[in-house]
């Protein structure tokens, strides 16, 4: 650089060379895991944590987490929910993933722990983690191991107006099957649409027949059938014969097979605007109802899908899922010490408070306000049995075949055999 | 095969026969030298369609031997597992019937709609241009900002549509419209023609004013009707725009997506599936991307096919000319 007669070829070469020696170095850099040669730790942490006010908070926890831990930096990646899924199935391919991802738990989680890519947390995280919401961290337990830790969780259930139920001479939420039926029968005689449901969006009708295979094969069958890709058993067809009892009243709104679900004319709007009065939802539906409709109020309440009648499952069993974090196989220590961080009774009051989430952490209850969530909050405490969304618990193929397959059900073109018979013929494909 | 026929024809039987001579040995290199020229121009370009388009296709038509979920390489060979699968599922077998019947229904109803409307408007008539362009304007909107409005158009009970036809009385019509599996795809049709008409009238009208105002007036002195004018000049002399709008209808309906993704999914039950979004729904949804290839090769196959023998049989004499070799003149 001293040569005061650098020529311009000289300078370009010694221009192109120093950028080829920046890349090179930061590729180094990048690809060295965070190493601790000069005492500090860099912890990745990648979620899904897009939007306000989350996406704030979230990076302030982490602010926090760096002051309690001057050895500790946290380089946090945010991805939009598909971006991410897109972006982790190459991830899972190539055997890189960052030192605390975002996971659903389920089946996802499973392939990853199967490739040798996950870290076993069950006794590193024993002394805390023991006293989380036991629900909550059911989709991150596999063949008995802990692999990831929740912060939030929900659950499916109908959200029913109480005014309209009240006009149909209804006293109480029914709690089984057939006096199900029968309120729907009360609500159409008393000129009411008893449900409202997105055929447009056929996860919205998935959620029927996930509930009643969980009532009648019970929460096991679901796990086998997808263990032994055989969904042909009588307990499945029964669901689905429970489905067609329900679709033959004709329950559902006009033009249900064209709604979406949060579009002005939809799924939620109907009921939040009155003009139906259940939806089966999960814990966000009164947010989406007052968004796409006016919402109903105080005459919103909630009540657990109602057990069937001599079949397996009981009413105190769930359907849902949350969101949770876990670490690459070889991340390192403090990767743990900010799931305790992130699992403490401080930073979950803080995410109940701000991001209105329900609490995982016991102690954070005092927290939660919405009356909403908190009749869920209920539900969720006295749950026995948890399933996790199929779409998540199954793989993707499989999923979606039940959406579609449950969708011809509820359209009428095909039966409870044709249903069990389409999803066992996918899952024998994909294996 | 093709190009030992080609380059014979274009030498000539005794090109063979002859001994070179110098002149001859040195045309050849001028040949060469113009053929590296050529190349050389074309390098770039070529490189670029191979890598973006007949990679891609080529991939496809791989892929499609496999069962593959869409990371790493393709390694399940499963043959021709997946076109057997293909060809017993009822979904693609209805999006074959479904795209058979928009092309069917474009040609009988949606064409001479527009060429009826171009007609009109090739006539001095008040407002004329105003006509043109607001027939013109749906087809400048994306398909998905067609498919948005038409949703909420056609919602039941809350729509425009329902409100429209009861408040002049006609309950009677209103209905489901995209909801019900027998309205959908006579909605989804109303809706294409809404939005292309305009563009065929468009190509129509162009072709109108190029039909000399003497030919026609030449008819009326000779006592021809409007019918006669229309079917005996009109017709024939407008015969290559329609062939071209025949083409872009047909190949549209094959490839029909965005319209349908936004407004219905495919749905009610896939009665409004078109090849496209069945592919969409493999690929993307599914992660069965080997299957999804499948989908795409058949769609690829039948545009082709039915691409060269358009261009073989009905537009061989509009392409005449048009077609250019090496030296530039006529093929």
């Amino acid at each position: 650089m001293g040569d005061p007669a650098l020529s311009r070829r000289g300078f370009l070469a010694a221009t192109a060379a120093a950028g080829l020696g920046m890349t090179a170095l930061s590729g180094c850099g990048s690809g060295s895991d965070g190493g601790s040669s000069s005492g500090i730790t860099t912890v990745e942490w990648w979620n899904i944590s897009t939007t306000s006010p989350t996406k704030g908070v979230w990076a302030a926890l982490a602010k926090k987490f760096e002051a309690q831990n001057p050895k500790v930096k946290v380089k946090i990646t945010q991805l939009e929910n598909d971006a991410y899924k897109t972006k982790m199935t190459a991830l899972t391919a190539s055997g890189k993933l960052p030192d605390i991802f975002h996971t659903w738990g389920g089946g996802v989680l499973q392939q990853q722990v199967h490739a040798g890519l996950v870290k076993d947390l069950t006794d590193t995280t024993k002394p805390w983690s023991d006293g989380l919401l036991p629900v909550a961290k059911e989709p991150y337990i596999l063949d008995k191991k802990t692999y990831g830790i929740p912060f939030d969780i929900g659950m499916i259930g109908f959200w029913y107006n109480k005014a309209l139920f009240k006009r149909a001479g209804i006293s109480a939420p029914p709690t089984t099957w057939s006096a199900f039926l029968d309120a729907v029968k009360a609500l159409k005689a008393a000129g009411v649409t008893p449900l409202a449901l997105a055929g447009k969006e056929s996860w919205t009708g998935m959620y029927y027949w996930a509930y009643l295979a969980m009532r009648t094969a019970g929460i096991d069958a679901l796990k086998k059938a997808d263990d032994d890709k055989d969904f042909t058993g009588a307990g499945f067809v029964e669901a689905g014969q429970h489905l067609k009892d329900l679709v033959q009243l004709q329950p559902f709104q006009k033009g249900f097979l064209g709604a979406a679900y949060s579009s002005p004319t939809g799924q939620a709007a109907t009921v939040g605007n009155g003009k139906a009065a259940m939806e089966l939802m999960g814990q966000w539906a009164p947010v989406v109802e007052a968004d796409a409709g006016k919402g109903v109020g105080a005459n919103l309440g909630f009540f657990p899908f109602p057990a069937v009648e001599g079949g397996k499952g009981t009413i105190t069993e769930i359907f849902g899922g949350g969101g949770g974090h876990a670490l690459r196989a070889d991340a390192p220590q403090a990767a743990v010490d900010f799931l305790k961080f992130f699992a403490s009774e401080t930073t979950d009051v803080e995410l109940v408070k701000k991001t209105g989430v329900i609490p995982v952490v016991p102690a954070a209850e005092s927290a939660l306000t919405d009356t909403n969530l908190k009749l869920v909050q209920t539900q969720l405490k006295a749950a026995t049995g948890f399933q996790l969304y199929l779409d998540q618990a199954y793989a993707p193929a499989v999923g979606q075949q039940v959406n579609d397959s449950v969708a011809g059900l509820i359209a009428g073109s095909k039966s409870p055999e044709d249903v069990t018979q389409a999803i066992t013929k996918t899952a024998k494909e994909e294996q | 095969m093709t190009s030992t026929y080609l380059s014979d024809t274009r030498s000539g039987p005794d090109a063979q026969v002859r001994p070179p001579t110098r002149p001859d040995r040195a045309r050849t290199r001028r040949r060469v030298l113009h053929w590296l020229t050529a190349v050389g121009f074309q390098l770039p370009a070529l490189a670029l369609f191979g890598v973006l388009v007949l990679l891609p296709i080529l991939f496809a038509l791989y892929a499609s031997f496999f069962r593959w979920g869409g990371f790493g390489m393709p390694s399940d060979y499963t043959g021709t597992d997946n076109f057997t699968r293909l060809f017993q599922d009822d979904v693609f077998l209805g999006d074959l019937w479904r795209c058979l019947l928009l092309v069917g229904l474009s040609l009988a109803l949606q064409l001479p709609f527009a060429l009826a409307m171009a007609v009109l408007l090739n006539q001095r008539i008040r407002g004329r241009a105003v006509y043109r362009m607001l027939f013109f304007a749906p087809y400048v909107l994306s398909e998905a900002i067609t498919g948005v409005l038409f949703g909420m158009i056609f919602a039941p009970d809350q729509g425009l549509a329902d409100h429209v036809l009861g408040a002049i009385g006609l309950d009677g019509l209103g209905g489901e419209w995209f909801s019900d599996p027998s309205t959908v795809m006579a909605t989804l049709f109303l809706v294409m023609t809404w939005k292309y008409f305009g563009f065929h009238m468009m190509l129509y009208l162009a072709g109108l004013q190029s039909i000399p105002a003497e030919l026609t007036e030449a008819a009326i002195v000779d006592g021809a009707g409007s019918w006669q004018r229309f079917r005996h000049i009109t017709l024939p002399l407008l015969a290559p725009t329609l062939r071209i709008s025949v083409f872009l209808s047909v190949i549209g309906s094959i490839q029909l997506f965005d319209l349908v993704w936004v407004v219905t999914a495919g749905g009610p039950d896939h009665h409004s599936e078109t090849m496209a979004v069945t592919m969409f729904q493999y690929g993307f949804k599914r992660y069965q991307v080997g299957y999804a290839s499948a989908i795409s090769v058949v769609m690829f196959a039948i545009s082709l096919v039915f691409a060269l023998a358009y261009q073989r049989f009905v537009l061989r004499r509009d392409l005449a000319g048009a077609t250019t070799n090496m030296r530039g003149d006529g093929a």
